[in-house]
Order: structure tokens, then C-alpha cells, then sequence
């Protein structure tokens, strides 16, 4: 099996669970889906700029400065400003989900428990 | 002040930065302060975009290389007519708000004022950025702004109201990453203006990856902008936020429009190969559906915000069909009604708040309660209902005619005037319903209402606020042929990418000063 596979299959496997728990329509269960869904887009975004195990993103002396013995850098500061967003996002929302249930009385999404 | 010229394209992003930024620091200060704080930051920004304005006239387009870097290594803000259009129009926008929630709404917490300006750096930057990634985050800086905003003096419902529309766009978020990181691998680069030059070089083989990226791109954008199968959202979130979150809001959705124009426009525009138009031709029948629906919404819609929200709703499927047109006069007429129709839906929902504040019922649509100053409310409701449904003597009629007369290509013509003629009559139904059923239909028995003390007269800063949106409806309208000839403008540069290309792609870095 190769890295890729593994890798995508990771992705794929996170990226469904979260859409899962997204679609169960509780407040902690949505949260906890979109936290998964950002670890999904976090390891695609790094996968964008390829796979290159052993190969590091800072030039060093004596190695020609040309992608083919890199990794690409861009990708990882992506990921590390998506990072940053998913967690504020992530604060954001719990804050929101004490106060709905706090308002509401019930952790339903919609405000209300649903009718039988 | 020559000093800044060079950086006058980053400004509008840096203004509200440092004013949100004072305001968190400064939130114990007198609320007359921050308030004088806020407007005055408003009025520099308006200034701003006045000059960069005038330096879009004089030199095309202007390029900002953000911290100097060479385009392909960093970010570029880029401001054409169209990003002026827009930053123009915010402006208005953020006045009108900013007045109106002197009125009451912005006392109700601490930070009120630091919110706004950040919402308005958000969507600044998302007006002026050239870069797909940087999208994202004013996106989610603006977003973020918003869920305050939106959830600023809360109740129940607009808690309920809040959560949907955060879950729904923190998904939008990481769609949009995904998009973002599809079309970084397969072409190398964020860059707008690099991203059309290498898809108008794409190999056949990697074409279905830039394609999936490029779909993948209008549900986010489409999210934004309420197209049709994802505007669910929207009318309960109007219809639930505060006047002054309301009014941005309405330049929120045209926000996404703006987005659809931009990079579908130049990344897949005409010289882009065979991904020339992915998008345009579901962009016109998918707008044609959200229009038909959003009139139909707003008939059996029970408040009177609900039935602005679907107005708003009807608004972005007009402009939709007018972008899946395809022509420059097209779009040149959706511009412009763009620009009407967001002014009209931002005046009515000012006085959606004031109903609701002179009625017992509040903005339910039924027998009731009686109305405190019906004939005063009243003539405002005619005026901007004129305004909204699009009736003569306003510039919804020019924008919708100018739309049916020339825009028209054979083939759609049956479509675009049946949906917006149709749409059109049915949403001035809806508007005359609301408003016999708001002013004339009260219960017979008013002796009680008689008693109570009438509500206060609305303030000062509120009726400023509706005074200034009424006067931009007039301006747009009686200086109709200016404004065309400028939005007519703005589709003339939009459809050239390889000057965009040329601008960005051409230029190198400022000289530097220091020594290296």
C-alpha cells in the first residue's frame, strides 16, 4: 500500500465521519463533525503540494534550490493559517452551542426537539 | 499624504483594521466616543476609496504587492472599477448602518462598534484581494464579524437563527479549502491572474481536477450569494438579525455575486480554453429558479423581514441570469441593478425595524394590531416598495429594461422575461399585500392601542440613515446615465483578463530603499 493511499484514505475516512456527525443535528455532535472536517482539509491542503517524505521545505547549502528536492512551503502555511481559523471557529461555536442550550433547553439544532 | 499613494490599495483594509482594534482596547470608553470613533473611521474609509477611485480611473487598474513580493510569491490586492463599485457602495452602506445603530442597537453591548469595522475590513479586503487563499480569510474575518453581529442583542431566535448560519458557513469554509487545495496541486499557484494563465495552458489530462476545483468553488460561492438550491438560509437569518447586521448583510450576499463575477470572469473566462463559461450556462437557469421561488417565498411569507429576505433572494437570481448571459451589456445591467437593488433592500429593512417597533404584532403580516403613525410610515413603505419591485420612476425599472432591451440573446429571451416580468409582478403583489394587510387592515376594536402612549419618535441617527439610503436611490436613479456609462465600464475592463494578467503577472516590486 502506498503513502498516498493511506493518505487519501485518511482523508476520506475523517472528511465522511464529519459530514456524518454534521448531519445528527446536535450541537456537540455538529461540533465535533466539523472539527473533523477541518483535520480533513488540513491534511488535504498539505497533501496539495505532494507527498515528499525525507525532503524539507528550507533550502540548504549544497542542495540545488529547484522543487525536485524540496517540499513545497506554500501548502504548509496554508494549513497553518487553516489551522488557526478552524480553532477560533471552533470557540466561536462552542460558545454559541452553551448559549443556545442555555436558551433553547435543548441541544437540538434547530432550537426545539423535533416532533415525533 | 504622497507618501501613502503608493499603498492607497491596501488602506481599505488597514482603516477598519486599526479602528477595531482601538475600539477592543477601548471598549469601557464613553459610548459617544466610540461611536465618534467608528463614524469618523467610516468617513477616512470613504475618503480612501474616493482616491483609490480616482486612481482606478486614471491608471486602469492598480496593483498592491502586498509587503513588496514579487506577484507569484505573495499576495496582490488589485482594485479595478468593479472593486470600487463595490467598496463605494459598502461605504454608503456602512454610514447608513453605523447611523441607524446610533439610534438604540448599539448600546445593547460592549462591542458593537469594534465588530462592525472588523466586518467591514472583512469585506473590504474581500472586495480588493486578487489571491484565492486570502479570499478565504477575509471571508472568514468578515464571517466571523458577522456571527457577532448577527447574534449582537440576542434572543432565542436569533440564536437559532445563528447557528444555522455559522454551521452552514463553516462547512462553505472547508469547501472552499478543498476547492483551494484542488486547484493549488494541479496548477501551482493561488494567484487569480497566474491561476487564468495556466488554465488557458491546462493539459487535456488534468482538466477534470481544475474542473472539479472550479464547481467545487461556485457551492461556496453560491452559498454566500443564496443560488438556488442553498438560500434556506437566508430569509429566517434576515428576517432574525438586528437593522443595522441587516444592512450589511444585504451587501453580504452580493458579496458572493461579486466573488462568481471575479473568478469565474477571469480564471474561466473567455480565453480559458475549454473551460471557457464552466459555470454560465447553469448560472442562468439556476438564477432563472432561485428568482421564480424567492417571489413565490416572499407571496407566503408571514413577516414583513421574511418577505425582504426573499426579495433579496430574488435580486441575486436576477443578477445570476443576467452573468449567465454572458455579455458585457448584460452584466453591465445587472451591475447596475445590483447597486439599486442593494440600496432599496438595505432602506426597507430599516423600516421593517421601525414596523416592527410602531405595532403591537410586531412585522407579522396579519389583522393584528394597528399601526402609531400610519400615514408616516406608510409614505416611506410606498416609496421603497416602489424601489424594491422595480416600478418607473426608480432605477430598478432602468436596471430590469436595460436587462430585457439588450441584453438579450435569441434563445433565452422567453425565459429571462417571462422569470423577470413574472417575478416582478408577483413581488409587487406580495409588497401590496404586506402593506394593506401592515396599514390598512387593523382590527376594529383600537381603543386600547388608542390609550397606550405612542412608541418614541425614531431618533435622529435612524432617520439620517434612511434619509441617506433614499437619497442614494434617488442619485442612482436621476444620475442613471452616469451610472451606466461607469458600471458599463467596469464590464468593459472585466472582459479583458489578459490586461489583468498583463497588471499583475507584469509587475515587478517597488525599488527599495533599504540597503540589502
Amino acid at each position: 500500500m502506498s503513502l498516498e493511499f493511506l493518505f487519501a484514505s485518511a482523508i476520506g475516512v475523517l472528511a465522511g465521519g464529519g459530514f456524518w456527525l454534521l448531519l445528527r443535528a446536535r450541537t456537540f455532535d455538529v461540533i465535533l463533525g466539523l472539527t473533523l472536517l477541518s483535520y480533513a482539509v488540513n491534511l488535504f491542503l498539505f497533501a496539495a503540494g505532494r507527498l515528499a517524505p525525507g525532503r524539507t521545505p528550507l533550502l540548504k547549502e549544497g542542495v540545488a534550490p529547484f522543487l525536485a528536492n524540496y517540499t513545497d512551503p506554500l501548502p504548509q502555511a496554508l494549513v497553518l493559517t487553516a489551522i488557526v481559523i478552524s480553532m477560533a471557529m471552533t470557540a466561536v461555536m462552542l460558545v454559541l452551542a452553551v448559549q443556545a442550550r442555555v436558551a433553547n433547553g435543548t441541544d437540538h439544532i434547530d432550537g426545539r426537539e423535533p416532533r415525533e | 499624504m504622497s507618501g501613502m499613494a503608493p499603498h492607497i490599495a491596501v488602506l481599505p483594509v488597514v482603516v477598519p483594521l486599526l479602528a477595531g482594534a482601538t475600539l477592543v482596547v477601548l471598549h469601557r470608553a464613553p459610548l459617544a466616543f466610540r461611536r465618534a470613533l467608528s463614524l469618523a473611521a467610516t468617513l477616512l474609509l470613504g475618503l480612501v476609496v474616493l482616491g483609490l477611485g480616482l486612481a482606478v480611473e486614471h491608471q486602469g487598474l492598480v496593483v498592491y504587492q502586498v509587503g513588496n513580493w514579487p506577484s507569484f510569491a505573495g499576495i496582490v490586492l488589485l482594485a479595478d472599477r468593479l472593486a470600487v463599485l463595490m467598496l463605494g457602495l459598502l461605504v454608503l452602506l456602512a454610514f447608513a448602518s453605523q447611523c441607524f445603530a446610533s439610534g438604540s442597537d448599539d448600546a445593547r453591548g460592549a462591542h458593537f462598534h469594534a465588530l462592525f469595522q472588523f466586518q467591514l475590513m472583512g469585506l473590504c479586503g474581500a472586495f480588493l484581494t486578487h489571491d484565492l487563499f486570502n479570499l478565504f480569510v477575509f471571508f472568514e474575518v468578515l464571517l466571523a464579524a458577522s456571527y457577532g453581529l448577527l447574534l449582537h442583542g440576542q434572543g432565542g431566535e436569533r440564536l437559532r437563527q445563528g447557528l444555522h448560519y455559522v454551521v452552514l458557513n463553516l462547512v462553505a469554509s472547508a469547501l472552499f479549502l478543498f476547492a483551494v487545495g484542488v486547484l493549488y496541486s494541479v496548477l501551482g499557484t493561488l494567484n487569480m491572474a497566474d491561476l487564468s494563465a495556466r488554465v488557458a495552458a491546462l493539459p487535456e489530462a488534468q482538466r477534470p481536477l481544475v474542473e472539479a476545483g472550479g464547481w467545487l468553488l461556485l457551492i461556496v460561492f453560491a452559498l454566500k450569494a443564496a443560488l438556488l438550491p442553498l438560500y434556506f438560509w437566508l430569509p429566517r437569518t434576515y428576517a432574525a438579525a438586528s437593522a443595522p447586521a441587516a444592512i450589511l448583510f444585504a451587501i453580504m450576499t452580493k458579496l458572493g455575486i461579486y466573488a462568481v463575477i471575479r473568478v469565474y470572469g477571469l480564471v474561466f473566462g473567455p480565453d480559458a480554453g475549454t473551460l471557457a463559461g464552466l459555470v454560465q450556462p447553469l448560472l442562468f437557469w439556476a438564477g432563472a429558479g432561485t428568482a421564480t421561488l424567492a417571489a413565490l417565498g416572499a407571496l407566503a411569507s408571514p413577516t414583513l423581514r421574511g418577505l425582504l429576505g426573499y426579495l433579496v433572494v430574488g435580486s441575486a437570481g436576477v443578477l445570476f441570469m443576467a452573468m449567465g448571459l454572458g455579455t458585457d451589456v448584460a452584466l453591465a445591467a445587472g451591475l447596475y441593478y445590483l447597486v439599486h437593488s442593494t440600496l432599496a433592500a438595505a432602506a426597507f429593512f430599516l423600516l421593517g425595524d421601525w414596523v416592527r417597533r410602531h405595532r403591537d404584532g410586531g412585522d407579522a403580516l396579519g389583522r393584528v394590531a394597528a399601526m402609531a403613525r400610519p400615514a408616516w410610515l406608510g409614505g416611506f413603505f410606498v416609496v421603497l416598495a416602489m424601489a424594491a419591485a422595480g416600478l418607473p420612476p426608480f432605477g430598478g425599472f432602468l436596471g430590469k429594461s436595460l436587462l430585457l432591451a439588450y441584453a438579450v440573446p435569441e434563445g433565452a429571451t422567453i425565459v429571462l422575461w417571462g422569470v423577470v416580468l413574472g417575478t416582478s409582478l408577483l413581488n409587487l403583489v406580495a409588497l401590496a399585500r404586506a402593506g394593506s394587510r401592515l396599514f390598512w387592515q387593523a382590527p376594529a376594536v383600537t381603543t386600547a392601542r388608542n390609550a397606550a402612549p405612542q412608541p418614541p419618535f425614531p431618533a435622529f441617527g435612524e432617520r439620517v440613515a434612511m434619509l441617506m439610503l433614499v437619497f442614494g436611490l434617488v442619485v442612482t436613479t436621476v444620475m442613471a446615465s452616469e451610472v451606466t456609462r461607469y458600471v458599463a465600464g467596469s464590464a468593459a475592463q472585466l472582459s479583458e483578463p489578459a490586461t489583468y494578467r498583463d497588471a499583475v503577472l507584469g509587475r515587478d516590486p517597488l525599488p527599495t530603499t533599504v540597503p540589502r
